[in-house]
């Protein structure tokens, strides 16, 4: 007997196992007492976080230092997306500004770092099997910090906008290749060897560029924008911006829906995995290059935006699971409407003042996460 | 007997040591293979070398006739599925989530499950009696339980070939002794069932055929009877044995230290 294999997928090789009689049908045991299914929290959460992201979208647009009202804010973004539709004449020229210019350009930016940062996240704690993880890790976001203190202390930053964003992009990617090269031994990549060999490389990356920093500080208009830009922020985004995070983020979340059943697998261990159909090695390689893409270009446009990736995913996760069909995309909004709603704190608690984003990022991520935690701690009664 | 799945002049070498020396097993249609040997032997190894997941230093292994290198591995997960001894559930999926990952292989990445994935879930849920669990988080599950839903999802697979690494393990008895028949009556169904294991006892009672290893080496493959021997127990595990049989007929082993224990 042989096995056409190429019809496995149309037919069953065997028939259908059939159940054991309803004495042996697993009715010695209780009726089921679990808790409401995921299904749910999954509905609910998505019923309450995407409002949550068009409200705070259109809050960003509306607020700040000039208030602007919601309906001039529709009508300018209606004229500019529709100009053969909706009339321009009447939207005055510094409205315009305000809101097409400066405030769309930078919640788009907001919305484009928080959720490609928050699905980054993601993927890396799927990937290490661990809630801790986040893109840092494999050391993405130190090489993409260190490209852009190289642009700063050679001066390319204050001659072009965009070497910045290269440049961030680029450390991001060398890094990763780096990382990999050095772990991967045989076409085989260990995932404990990956997780130490990217902390060790982080290590090194975070003290090169601390010690440019040290070099620059003599310099101090050059080292004042470098403390900046490691605190991350949002100040001075434009459209050019949008288009440098965009097509990369948007290309990236849409391959990571394409491995989300694959992450599934994989985060019960890569036997299991193989076992079940995926190619690990190739996966591995796909997940973690989505990751760095991500993490590249997001740190690229909006500096080192801490907490994002780590705080978003693991909270997210309670409430539509550890399932990436869900959590990719409940990240990709969640991390959106977080970091707008941040980067609104960021520029209206402290008029004219504008905090750092990541400051916000941490002073928000950091106590919730240990609030969590401890929560988590108490209920396991460890 | 012909083979449905087989490792031929298998040789598999690791961390610069040889875990699997040069030879020949076959698994065939409609048995139970139970593969003993000492801790280190290369049970586990084997299965995981069978189930495509390690590559070979030498030989092949062929599934009906195919070199399983030539299959993609979706192709194969549907016709041989390998069960872990140690399960990696760290993530709070529901045993019927983690099932029902049994399915993946037969269906496109974006494609919704349908009446048949739902019913061979069911009864991959039922027959590891495991339903009344279906809907709690497998981190919540103990070391027994979360064993019986990897077998689940095994079984979700409908696949012809099972490979079991050590099953039985973290059991209890009767659970034991329901995973023992169950590989049983799959193979008296017509599967084929390989499971490595160091209950002797369930190996001489339920299995077709046992494979003794011994340090990468087959000692031997055949009826239970024939390699279950006193001399062969001895120079694999060193320890003596006795063959006895219970009421019903079922024979068991009874096994002592070869000296005294030193006090």
């Amino acid at each position: 007997m042989k096995i056409n294999l190429s019809q496995i997928h149309e037919s069953p090789i065997s028939p259908a196992v059939p159940p054991l009689p309803a004495a042996m049908a697993g009715l010695r045991r209780p009726a089921p007492a679990g808790r409401p299914h995921f299904r749910l929290r999954r509905m609910a959460f998505l019923l309450i976080v995407t409002p949550l992201l068009f409200l705070a979208a259109v809050g960003g647009i509306v607020a700040g230092s000039t208030h602007v009202d919601w309906s001039v804010a529709l009508h300018v973004i209606g004229a500019r997306l529709f100009p053969f539709w909706i009339d321009r004449a009447s939207i005055e020229k510094a409205d315009d500004v305000i809101i097409w210019l400066i405030r769309t350009p930078r919640v788009l930016v907001a919305a484009l770092v928080g959720g490609g940062l928050a699905v980054a996240g993601a993927l890396m704690q799927g990937f290490f099997r661990n809630p801790l993880a986040e893109s840092n890790t494999v050391g993405v976001g130190s090489g993409a910090v260190l490209g852009a203190m190289i642009v700063f202390s050679t001066g390319l930053a204050s001659k072009s906008a965009i070497a910045l964003p290269i440049a961030a992009f680029l450390g991001a990617l060398l890094a990763l290749i780096t990382v990999y090269a050095l772990a991967t031994r045989g076409g085989v990549t260990p995932v404990s060897m990956l997780l130490l060999t990217g902390i060790a490389l982080s290590a090194l990356l975070i003290s090169i560029s601390s010690l440019l920093l040290t070099l620059t500080v003599a310099n101090w208009e050059v080292a004042e924008e470098m403390i900046f830009w490691m605190s991350g922020g949002l100040d001075k985004r434009t459209w050019t911006h949008v288009w440098i995070c965009a097509p990369f983020v948007l290309f990236a979340f849409a391959a990571s829906l394409y491995y989300a059943r694959d992450l599934d697998l994989l985060m019960q261990g890569e036997d299991t995995a193989a076992s079940l159909g995926v190619d690990v090695e190739s996966t591995k390689r796909a997940i973690i290059v989505i990751s760095a893409l991500i993490t590249g270009s997001a740190i690229a446009v909006a500096g080192a935006v801490g907490f994002v990736g780590l705080v978003v995913p693991h909270i997210v996760r309670l409430f539509v699971g550890p399932s990436h069909r869900s959590l990719l995309p409940s990240s990709a909004v969640a991390g959106a409407a977080f970091v707008i709603i941040c980067d609104l704190l960021a520029r209206t608690i402290h008029p004219p003042t504008e905090i750092r984003l990541g400051v916000v990022t941490a002073a928000f991520g950091a106590p919730f996460f240990l609030f969590i935690l401890v929560r988590k701690y108490r209920e396991l009664n460890v | 007997m012909r083979s449905v799945l087989s490792a031929e002049g298998l040789g598999l070498r690791r961390t610069n040591r040889w875990i699997l020396q040069n030879f020949t097993i076959g698994l065939g249609p409609g048995t139970v293979l139970a593969i003993v040997g000492p801790n280190g032997s290369g049970k586990s190894s084997l299965l995981r070398c069978m189930a495509g997941l390690w590559p070979l230093t030498e030989g092949r292994i062929v599934l009906e006739g195919r070199d399983l290198r030539e299959i993609s591995r979706p192709q194969v997960a549907c016709a041989v599925t390998y069960v872990p001894q140690e399960a990696k559930l760290e993530f709070e999926f529901t045993v019927r989530e983690i099932v029902s990952m049994g399915r993946y292989s037969h269906r496109g990445r974006f494609a919704h499950e349908t009446s048949d994935d739902r019913t061979a879930v069911q009864d991959a849920l039922i027959r590891a009696d495991v339903a009344y669990l279906a809907e709690r988080p497998v981190t919540h599950l103990s070391g027994g339980e979360r064993q019986r839903v990897l077998i689940a999802r095994s079984l979700a697979t409908r696949s012809r070939i099972l490979l079991l690494d050590e099953p039985t393990a973290s059991l209890d008895v009767e659970h034991g002794l329901d995973i023992l028949e169950l590989c049983r009556s799959l193979a008296d169904e017509g599967r084929t069932v390989a499971i490595a294991t160091h209950d002797l006892n369930g190996a001489y009672r339920f299995a077709d055929r046992v494979a003794l290893l011994d340090s990468g080496r087959l000692m031997g493959v055949g009826a239970p009877s024939d390699i279950l021997t006193s001399g062969n127990i001895e120079r694999a595990f060193h320890v003596r044995s006795e063959t006895g049989s219970s009421g019903d007929g079922s024979p068991f082993l009874i096994f002592h230290r070869l000296k005294p224990e030193v006090q």
